[in-house]
């Protein structure tokens, strides 16, 4: 490889022909850091990933090339675009794309750059290999992958399986534990409007019967029906633990569940500050109390309305 | 017979600390005691139906008489919750507002503390009793020799030697013939203000402490009198000074008290600083602190060690002898209870500078500089303090500045180089000055007041206290029978030879002479304006007040209890006889003088009395009279000269180290705070800067590899 | 083939996703940036895998190991970035502050302890004529 490097001045087509594509890849990746359109980043990614693309298939490696196209262009910015989307990002111009520190980071990367291309050079100046088509063609690495690097293929089987499952634990609200709780009131009435509101059914069977259950900015749906006497429903998940009130349960859940499955649409609106969903969904595999038993029959169907966006998102 | 020292010093010492330790247990009973004191108050308002003794000594609740002093509205608050600081007054109130209504004394049943009070006083007065058998014992024979002049040789043993590298420390006690006489004045005043402090301080929760602080001053003192080597002198001179301090401020509550103590203490301190050093001075010159060494030493040496020496042993003298450099703490220390006065500052521990003088003569008598500047020292002192004294107002004060003057005296007369007739005096004032101020507590205690404004008339109520005070005052002017008589005429007869003989500087001896001389005018005029203003005259008694914390109880009694009577009547005895028992030798001449100086002027006084029964005789002095009142300014100086300065000094230590030290300390964490606040600018929360600076930080270490490798 | 130009290429379009990294505030934008890092490595990986020639086609093969990874983190770092969303109604990496200390408590606390100092002895003596226990005690509390 050392012998009898070509010199650098009489390039070959296939060098050219990189360099063109390498050209346009920087290009583009430059336009996708320093674009004020979101939509255009992205846009500009596919082009960038797309003489990657091209760059690899010059270096011979066709099957990394079509998997990059499929992958990267087509998974990918796919979920990029769709993140854009969910995140309800402006479409076209928005001025503030940049932080602050964009003076630092510019000299943070011409340094990288520099250096790496410093290093680069001085390293690999006389480093020259003639291209030989067919080397990375599928079924030499295919042969490859199912041979010699079959067990790390397993383990990223694994791993994409975990991301899986953790993509969907991450973007659902209703599994126990999976979102947090809600820091704030402010956010949540937009939030009715994105697909990610589950939650107000369980806050709103309480609203019909007992007002006071919304009212008492106390979280604990068991905080807040002590304070309501009158209703014998609400008394009785005042005991907090399920096992009581499970006791004085079943009269009521006939009487309420009428009521209950209205009650999700008409009320959810307001009612989603009250109650945060990491109590709720605590209580609600014990089915305790009147209230939330009501609750049980619907989330489970609307948590799966839900999700199919961000479950495709997963992956 | 050679360890009765030992015993004699170790007697009042172990009653001390029995006496404290003791003191704590006691705590519950006059707790309860103070519960059972309270019952009095309303019984004094409900106009005295029953003395509750039996129901609130059993019951044991502290609700019930709280209850009862809210109810009768009174507003002894003070009092209730003073349980735990001690002197519970609450008898003031009762016969302050039930018009004087005679409870009897033996009736108040505090049954509690006066089974403590009486512990503590047994323990204090029997081994101030056997100590003084054994003084007396020691006393016996060398004592009488003392005054004849023939010597003895002294009794007592070493017990051991501490070495400290340089001269050693010979633990010696003996008795010598000037020993054992001190040592008998001191234990009899001793015992009888033991005996008078049971019943002056029957009503006070801290006897027991008080008795076991007398017991230990009774230990220093005989520790004083009889230790054979100076520094073991020191040690009981000093612990001395802290009784003194302890029982000065007996009554902390009052500041005015404290800070009395403290001024004594301080005061006393400046002048045992020279004492300890004029011991070193001497020891060093003699090779041994043994005062028989040194005094066997004293021709060998030079001049101007025992001038320094002297001197500085001086310092202490007018220290703990309240001369007049120092003089300022004797009045304040007036303070105390009216036996601190009686038994400290007037009988025995200022008569320890006499003392030391007299034990260490020989050196001072060497030291000519120094018996001019003591006789220079004694003029001025036993002068103004008589002044000061015919000026007070108050009785104790009076005693007090008197006490000042015939220490001067015996200063005096050491300086007129003769030691016997100084002790003489010491002796006999010691036993008149001891009994002038029990009478005076005595008079103290009936009125309820220091103030001689509001005394008079009060030879009918006290007829006992009359006799025996006037005994006191005859003694203190020098009336013949008694016992002053002889002494003054001693040291005045000393003084007069001291104006031929060429012991002092002519200057020094004449001036000397001429104070005494005119000292005794002015002793005779304020010891009968203080006898006429207290005992004759129209009674002023009034409503008193709430009577101040420090000064004594008011107590609804014809005359003193017998605790109280009895020692002012024994002491009366040697008040009057004491002049017979040193083979008295009168000169006639001088007497006379004396005599008719005092009489003199007891006569301007009482012809001012005669005009103006209700005026104050001291009227006579005419403008004298402010300058004498405040003791010639000697405080107003001293507090313009040191105190204030020091003070200005302290204040100005105190602003440097919060300015300085602090503002250092203050500054540099403040500096730190404000460089970690720059710092802390870094740490934003964003995190891509965080990235940044790693980022940054990874290039510079790449390119440090690349570079320097 | 020089081997310079895919490794130069590959260095360029690193620095630039590392700029991007830095210098963007929306978070997705972020991500894309990783992406462009992500791909720099794989460029060099290919490259040095033809330079090498090695016959187990490791280059290759991590490259597309890397790329699954990526998919991967993709879709996580979506996840994520979906649910702060969720929370905070924003995805600009400049609001997101929490790492920071919270800002300046001590002279947020001392103006007002100095109040409850000051307030409550001008309001002594009225309260004590009022007779109002409670005020007072509150007053004294910080006392």
């Amino acid at each position: 490889m050392t012998e009898a490097v070509p010199s650098y001045l009489s390039p070959t087509g296939q060098e050219i022909v990189f360099l063109l594509l390498g050209a346009v890849a920087v290009g583009s990746a430059l336009l996708v850091v320093t674009t004020r359109q979101l939509v255009h980043a992205a846009l500009w990614l596919v082009v960038c990933f797309g003489a990657l693309a091209g760059g690899y298939l010059v270096l011979t490696a066709e099957f990394v090339a079509w998997v990059q196209v499929l992958i990267y262009v087509g998974a990918v910015v796919v979920l990029m675009l769709f993140g854009i989307m969910l995140t309800r990002a402006p479409i076209g111009r928005s001025a503030d794309l940049d932080s602050g520190n964009r003076l630092l980071a510019a000299l943070v990367a011409v340094a990288t750059a520099a250096i790496l291309v410093t290093v680069v050079i001085d390293g690999f100046r006389t480093a020259y290999t003639p291209l030989t088509p067919g080397r990375g063609a599928a079924k030499e690495l295919g042969a490859s992958v199912f041979a010699t690097w079959v067990l790390p293929f397993e383990a990223l089987s694994v791993l994409l399986l975990a991301a899986l499952i953790g993509a969907i634990v991450l973007s659902r609200t209703d599994i126990p534990g999976g979102a947090p709780p809600e820091p704030d009131t402010a956010p949540r009435p937009p939030q009715n409007a994105s697909p990610a509101a589950p939650r107000p059914h369980n806050a709103s069977p309480a609203a019909p019967q007992a007002p006071q259950n919304a009212s008492p900015a106390g979280p604990r749906p068991h905080n807040a029906s002590p304070a309501a006497p009158q209703a014998p429903q609400n008394a009785s998940p005042a005991g907090p633990r399920p096992h009581n009130a499970s006791a004085t349960a079943p009269q009521a859940p006939q009487d309420t569940s009428p009521t209950a499955p209205q009650a999700p649409q008409n009320a959810s609106p307001p009612q989603s500050a009250s109650p945060p969903q990491s109590t709720s969904s605590s209580v609600r595999p014990n089915g305790t109390s009147p209230p939330e038993q009501t609750v049980d029959d619907t989330p489970p169907d609307r948590a799966v309305d839900d999700t199919p966006p961000e479950q495709s998102g997963g992956h | 017979m050679t360890t009765f020292p030992l015993l004699a010093v170790l007697l009042p010492f172990i009653a001390a600390c029995a006496g404290l330790l003791l003191s704590r247990l006691p705590h519950n009973n006059t707790r309860t005691s103070g519960r059972i004191d309270l019952p009095h108050d309303s019984t004094a308002t409900s106009g005295r139906t029953s003395l509750p003794h039996d129901s609130t000594a059993t019951s044991g609740r502290i609700d019930l008489p709280h209850d009862s002093t809210a109810t009768s509205g009174r507003t002894s608050l003070p009092h209730d919750s003073t349980a735990t600081s001690g002197r519970i007054d609450l008898p003031h109130d009762s016969t302050a507002t039930s018009g004087r209504t005679s409870l009897p004394r033996n009736s108040t049943p505090t049954y509690g503390r006066d089974k403590a009070h009486t512990r503590a006083a047994w323990i204090a007065i029997l081994p101030t009793a056997a100590a003084a058998i054994l003084t007396i014992w020691l006393a016996w024979k060398p004592g009488l020799a003392y005054f004849s002049g023939t010597a003895t040789p002294p009794t007592g043993q070493t017990y051991g030697t501490i070495v400290t590298g340089g001269l050693p420390i010979s633990l010696t006690l003996q008795a010598d013939a000037l020993s054992s006489v001190i040592g008998v004045l001191v234990t009899l005043v001793a015992l009888a203000v033991q005996v008078y402090s049971v019943g002056y301080l029957e009503d006070d929760p801290r006897y027991p402490s008080y008795s076991a602080f007398i017991s230990l001053f009774t230990s220093a003192m005989l520790l004083v009198v009889y230790a054979g080597d100076l520094l073991v002198l020191y040690v009981g001179w000093e612990i001395m000074g802290l009784c003194s301090y302890l029982l000065i401020g007996h009554w902390w509550e009052d500041r005015g008290n404290s800070r009395a103590a403290v001024k004594a203490f301080l005061v006393t301190r400046l002048g045992d600083v020279g004492f300890l050093f004029g011991i070193f001075v001497l020891g060093t010159a003699a090779g041994s602190f043994r005062v028989s060494e040194v005094l066997a030493r004293v021709p060998e040496m030079s001049a101007a060690t025992l001038v320094t020496a002297t001197m500085l042993l001086l310092a202490g003298v007018a220290g703990k002898s309240a001369q007049v450099p120092l003089h300022t703490w004797l009045p304040d220390a007036m303070a105390g209870p009216t036996p601190i006065s009686a038994l400290i500052h007037a009988a025995t521990m200022v008569a320890a500078g006499i003392f030391i003088v007299a034990r260490l003569f020989p050196a001072f008598a060497a030291a000519r500089p120094t018996l001019d500047v003591l006789a220079v020292i004694a003029a001025l002192g036993m002068l103004g303090a008589a002044l000061a004294a015919l000026a007070q107002d108050d009785l104790k004060r009076v005693l007090a500045y008197s006490t000042v003057s015939q220490l001067a005296y015996m200063a005096g007369g050491l300086a007129a180089g003769s030691d016997t007739a100084a002790v003489f005096h010491l002796l006999t004032h010691g036993a008149f000055k001891a009994l002038l101020f029990l009478c005076a507590g005595a008079v103290i205690h009936h009125v309820g007041s220091n103030l001689m404004t509001q005394m008079g008339g009060l030879r009918r109520e006290l007829p006992v206290t009359f006799v025996t005070m006037t005994i006191g005052f005859a003694a203190l002017m020098g009336i013949p029978p008694a016992s002053g008589f002889f002494s003054k005429d001693g040291v005045l007869l000393a003084m007069d030879g001291a104006l031929s003989s060429g012991g002092l500087t002519d200057a020094a001896a004449f001036f000397l002479y001429g104070c005494a001389l005119a000292t005794v005018a002015v002793t005779g005029a304020y010891a009968t304006r203080a006898w006429l203003r207290t005992f004759f005259g129209e009674a002023r008694a009034v409503a008193l007040p709430e009577p101040e914390p420090g000064t004594a109880h008011v107590v609804d009694v014809r005359e003193a209890p017998r605790t109280m009577l009895v020692p002012v009547i024994l002491l009366a005895a040697p008040a009057l006889l004491l002049g017979f028992a040193g083979e008295p030798h009168v000169e006639l001449g001088v007497a006379a003088v004396s005599v008719l100086l005092a009489a003199l002027g007891a006569g301007a006084v009482y012809a001012f009395w005669r005009l103006d029964p209700v005026a104050d005789p001291a009227r006579l002095l005419g403008p004298l009279r402010a300058p004498c009142e405040r003791a010639f300014y000697v405080d107003t100086l001293y507090a313009a000269l040191f105190v204030r300065p020091v003070l200005a000094l302290a204040r100005l230590v105190v602003r440097t180290d919060d300015v300085v030290v602090d503002g250092a300390v203050r500054g540099s964490g403040k500096s730190a705070r404000g460089l970690s606040g720059m710092l802390r600018l870094a740490q934003n929360g964003n995190v891509q800067l965080y990235v940044s600076g790693v980022l940054a930080g990874v290039l510079l270490i790449a390119v440090g590899a690349v570079v320097f490798t | 083939m020089h081997i310079v130009y895919p490794a130069v290429v590959s260095a360029l379009l690193f620095s630039i996703g590392v700029y991007g990294v830095l210098a963007r505030r929306n978070t997705i934008l972020v991500l894309m940036s990783v992406e462009l890092m992500l791909n720099a490595v794989n460029l060099n990986l290919v490259a040095f895998d033809v330079w090498l020639g090695d016959r187990l086609h490791s280059g290759q093969v991590l490259t597309l190991f890397v790329i699954v990874i990526a998919a991967a983190e993709v879709g996580l770092g979506l996840a994520i970035v979906l649910a702060l969303f969720r929370n905070r109604r924003t995805v600009d990496i400049d609001h997101l502050r929490d790492l920071a200390e919270p800002p300046e408590e001590a002279p947020q606390t001392r103006p007002t302890r100095v109040r409850l100092q000051s307030t409550p002895e001008p309001a002594h003596p009225d309260h004590e004529h009022d007779g109002q226990g409670a005020t007072v005690k509150r007053g004294g509390g910080p006392l």
